[in-house]
C-alpha cells in the first residue's frame, strides 16, 4: 500500500533526479563567449573518419581563440559524439540549436548524417557547415559544403584511370545516398571519357564478407576497380581482395580510400599502388602545410597516424566561418551568410582556396597519389583550381536564394 | 567449371563460419538455457587476443590458439561472478548480459582505443582456373569442421561430455554421484566462451578488429541458434547449413543485400513452421 508520505517522498526524489542533471554547475552564460556546436562520430564504424576530424576541430577552435577569437570573444565548443548513429545527429542538432543556441553548427560525416541534420538546420534558420567530401549537389542557403566534390575528384580520377589502365570499370560502392549518387557521377564521367561500365554493386555499410563481390569482379574482368567503399567494415574488402591475389592483377582507384586511414590499418603489400585523389595530403609541400603539420604533431604527438583530408577540410570550415563572422561584424546567420558569399579566400593547409559565392562550395586543387610502402601517399599529378561544377551548374544561391535542396545527376 | 568450384568454396565458407560462430552460443543456450547477449563480445575478445599477439610479434596461428584459452578463462570468471546467480531467470539474464556486453565494449575501447585495427591475412592465394582464392578461407573451413567434430566427439564419447550432458538434464543425480554441478556449469560456460573466442580469432584476419565488431555477428548467431533449436550440434549444424547456403547462394547470384534478406526470410519461415527449431526434425541425437 502506498501511503501519502511515501508517494510524496518518491515524487520529490524523482523530480530532484530530473532537475539535477540540468543544473549548470559551471559558470552561468558568460556574455564574453560565443557558443559553437559540433557533431562528429568518435565511436562506431564511421569513427575512422571522425577521430581526426574531432582533433582538427579542437585544433581549429584553439587557433581561432589564440588569434583573438571572433568579434573579440572566445569560442566555446559544445560537441557531441553521434556514435555513427544518424538518429543521434538529428537529436543532437536540435539540442545544439535550441538548448545551447550555438552561433554555428558544424559536423556530419556520411552524407546520410548530413541529410539528417539539414532539415533541422533549415527549420530553425541556422547556419551549418558540412566539412567533408561528398557527392555534390547540395543547394541550400543555410549550408556551406567545404569538402571536395565529384567534379573535382571523380571527374579527374575517371579520365586518368581510363588512360592509365583501360576503359572497363567495375564500381563497388557503399549502399547509401553517397554511394549511389557518386556511382551515378562515375557513369556521367565514363560517358564523357568514352569508358564503359562493366558492372556496379552496392554493399551495405555493415557487410564484412566480400567473397561474392570479389568473385563477380573476377568474372567481369574489368581494367580497373572503382571503389566507393565507406566505413570500418569495408576495409575488409581490400584485405580479402589482396588475399585472393587480385591486388597485383586488377588496379584499384578510389576517391574514398585513405580518408579513414585505411592505408594504416592494412599492410603495405595489400594496398601499395592503389590510386586516390584528394585536395589534401599530409605530404603536401607548401609552406602553410609544413608549418601546420609541425604544429599538429606538437599538439597531438609525433606518432599521430596520419592527418587526413577531412581534418584539413574541418580546419578550413572553422576558419572560413570565423573570417566571415568578423567581416560581417555580427553572428546573425543572414549577415554571416552574406559575408561568406562575398568571395572569401583562405590560406589552407591544402593551398589557397576560394569559397564560391554562388554554390556555397569551395574551389579545390586536387592531387593524384598512390599508396606507398610507408603507410602514406606519394603524389604524382596535380590539377589546379577546379570549380565545383557539379553543383555550380545547377545551383545559384545568389540569383535564386530561397533553395533548400540537393541536386543529383539525372539520366 | 572453375566458377562453380569457387562458388562452392564460398558457400562452404559461409556455412562453416556460421557454424563456428554459433557453436559457442549453441552450447551456452542449448545446454544451459542462458541467453547470453554478450556472446558477440566474446568473439571480439578473441579477435583482440590475436591482434595483441601479432602486435607482440607472435605468429598469427599462436594468437588463434591462445584465444580460446584466454576467452574461456574470462568466461569462467564471468560465470562465477554474474551468470550463476541468474539461472532460471531468462529476462534477468538477458538484461545482465546486455549490460555486460556494454561494459566489455567500453573496457576494450578504453584499453585498446576505438580505432579499427588490422591483422594481415596469412597464407596468400591459390589459382582455381582463372579465379584467385584466398588459402586462408580454406583453412577457416577446415578449422570449423574440425571444431564441430571435436565438440561432437567430446560430448558424445568422453566421460566429461557425458557428465556435462547429465548435469544439464539431472543436476541432482549428478550431485548425488559426487560431482559438483556448479563446476560443470562454470566449465560449460567457459567452453562456450572459448568457442566464441576461437571464432573471433579466426575471423580477425578477414575483417577489421574494432571494439564494436560483436554487433556485426550477434544477430546472425542468435538467429542461427534459434532456428537450430536446443539440440546443440545437429540443430546448429542444420541451421548453419540451411541459412548459410541461402545467404551465400543468393549473395553470389545477386548482391550481399539480397543474401541477407533471403536468409532472414528463410529464418522467419523456418521458425514459423518449426517452433522447436530444426531440432524438431531430429528425433534424437546430440
Amino acid at each position: 500500500m502506498l501511503t501519502r508520505r511515501q508517494a510524496l517522498q518518491q515524487l520529490s526524489l524523482a523530480s530532484l533526479g530530473m532537475v539535477l542533471p540540468n543544473i549548470r554547475l559551471d559558470r552561468a552564460w558568460a556574455t564574453d563567449e560565443i557558443v559553437v556546436g559540433n557533431l562528429l562520430d568518435s565511436t562506431g564504424p564511421i569513427n575512422i573518419y571522425g577521430l581526426p576530424m574531432v582533433d582538427a576541430t579542437k585544433f581549429a577552435i584553439e587557433d581561432i581563440n589564440a588569434s583573438g577569437g571572433v568579434l573579440g570573444k572566445q569560442l566555446r565548443l559544445v560537441q557531441f559524439d553521434t556514435q555513427s548513429n544518424n538518429q543521434l545527429y538529428t537529436q543532437y542538432a536540435t539540442q545544439l540549436l535550441l538548448e545551447s543556441k550555438v552561433a554555428v553548427l558544424m559536423g556530419g560525416i556520411t552524407s546520410a548524417s548530413r541529410e539528417a541534420v539539414r532539415p533541422v538546420v533549415d527549420k530553425y534558420g541556422a547556419l551549418y557547415f558540412y566539412n567533408e567530401q561528398y557527392e555534390g549537389g547540395v543547394c541550400d542557403k543555410n549550408v556551406f559544403c567545404t569538402g571536395v566534390t565529384p567534379a573535382q575528384q571523380i571527374g579527374n580520377l575517371v579520365p586518368w584511370a581510363i588512360q592509365e589502365h583501360g576503359p572497363k570499370f567495375y564500381t563497388i560502392a557503399a549502399d547509401y545516398n553517397y554511394g549511389h549518387i557518386s556511382a551515378d557521377w562515375v557513369k556521367v564521367y565514363l560517358q564523357q571519357s568514352k569508358g564503359e561500365l562493366g558492372g556496379q554493386e552496392f554493399i551495405p555499410l555493415d557487410v564484412t564478407d566480400f567473397g561474392s563481390v570479389i568473385q563477380r569482379i573476377q568474372t567481369a574482368q574489368p581494367s580497373v576497380v572503382f571503389s566507393l567503399l565507406v566505413g570500418g567494415n569495408h576495409i575488409a574488402f581490400y584485405r580479402q581482395f589482396a588475399a585472393a591475389g587480385l591486388n597485383k592483377k586488377i588496379p584499384v582507384v578510389s576517391p574514398t580510400f585513405g580518408l579513414g586511414n585505411e592505408q594504416i590499418v592494412l599492410k603495405p603489400e595489400e594496398v601499395e599502388g592503389l590510386t586516390v585523389i584528394y585536395p589534401y595530403f599530409q605530404e603536401l609541400d607548401n609552406e602553410t602545410n609544413k608549418k601546420w603539420v609541425v604544429a599538429w604533431h606538437q599538439k597531438f604527438g609525433a606518432d599521430y597516424p596520419y592527418i587526413t583530408d577531412s581534418a584539413n577540410t574541418v580546419w578550413n570550415g572553422w576558419h572560413l566561418w570565423a573570417m566571415a563572422a568578423n567581416k560581417a561584424g555580427s553572428l546573425e546567420p543572414a549577415k554571416v551568410i552574406a559575408a561568406l558569399e562575398s568571395g572569401l579566400a583562405f590560406d589552407a593547409p591544402e593551398g589557397k582556396i576560394k569559397l564560391d559565392p554562388q554554390s556555397h562550395h569551395v574551389v579545390h586543387t586536387v592531387h593524384l597519389a598512390k599508396v606507398n610502402d610507408k603507410k602514406g601517399f606519394t603524389i604524382f599529378k596535380s590539377i589546379e583550381n577546379i570549380e565545383p561544377t557539379d553543383t555550380k551548374q545547377v545551383c545559384d544561391l545568389i540569383g535564386k536564394p530561397d533553395q533548400h535542396t540537393q541536386y543529383t545527376p539525372k539520366f | 567449371m572453375d566458377q562453380i568450384a569457387v562458388t562452392a568454396i564460398g558457400v562452404l565458407f559461409a556455412v562453416s563460419t556460421l557454424a563456428l560462430l554459433a557453436l559457442g552460443l549453441a552450447i551456452i543456450f542449448g545446454m544451459m538455457g542462458v541467453l547470453n547477449l554478450a556472446q558477440g563480445e566474446f568473439l571480439m575478445l578473441g579477435a583482440y587476443t590475436v591482434l595483441i599477439a601479432t602486435a607482440r610479434g607472435l605468429p598469427v596461428w599462436i594468437g588463434i590458439l591462445l584465444a580460446p584459452f584466454v576467452v574461456g578463462m574470462i568466461g569462467i570468471v564471468l560465470e562465477r561472478a554474474i551468470i550463476r546467480f541468474l539461472y532460471g531467470r531468462p529476462l534477468d539474464t538477458m538484461l545482465a548480459t546486455w549490460g555486460l556486453s556494454l561494459v566489455l565494449v567500453g573496457v576494450v575501447t578504453v584499453v585498446m582505443g576505438p580505432t579499427t585495427e588490422g591483422v594481415a591475412t596469412p597464407l596468400g592465394s591459390v589459382e582455381i582456373g582463372r579465379y584467385g582464392v584466398s588459402v586462408y578461407r580454406l583453412v577457416v573451413i577446415a578449422i570449423s569442421v574440425a571444431t564441430v567434430l571435436a565438440v561432437y566427439v567430446v560430448l558424445r564419447h568422453t566421460r566429461i561430455g557425458m557428465i556435462a550432458r547429465a548435469t544439464m538434464q539431472m543436476p541432482r543425480l549428478v550431485a548425488a554421484s559426487g560431482i559438483e554441478p556448479q563446476i560443470v556449469y562454470a566449465a560449460t560456460f567457459g567452453v562456450g566462451a572459448a568457442l566464441a573466442g576461437l571464432a573471433g580469432a579466426v575471423m580477425a584476419p578477414l575483417t577489421g578488429v574494432v571494439p564494436s565488431m560483436g554487433l556485426a555477428f550477434i544477430a546472425k548467431i542468435f538467429i542461427t541458434v534459434m532456428v537450430g533449436g536446443p539440440t546443440v550440434l545437429l540443430g546448429t549444424a542444420s541451421a548453419a547449413g540451411t541459412l548459410g547456403v541461402v545467404e551465400s547462394a543468393v549473395a553470389y547470384a545477386s548482391t550481399p543485400i539480397y543474401g541477407q534478406v533471403a536468409m532472414l526470410l528463410v529464418a522467419l519461415v523456418l521458425l514459423r513452421l518449426l517452433p522447436n527449431g530444426m531440432s524438431g526434425l531430429w528425433r534424437r541425437g546430440l
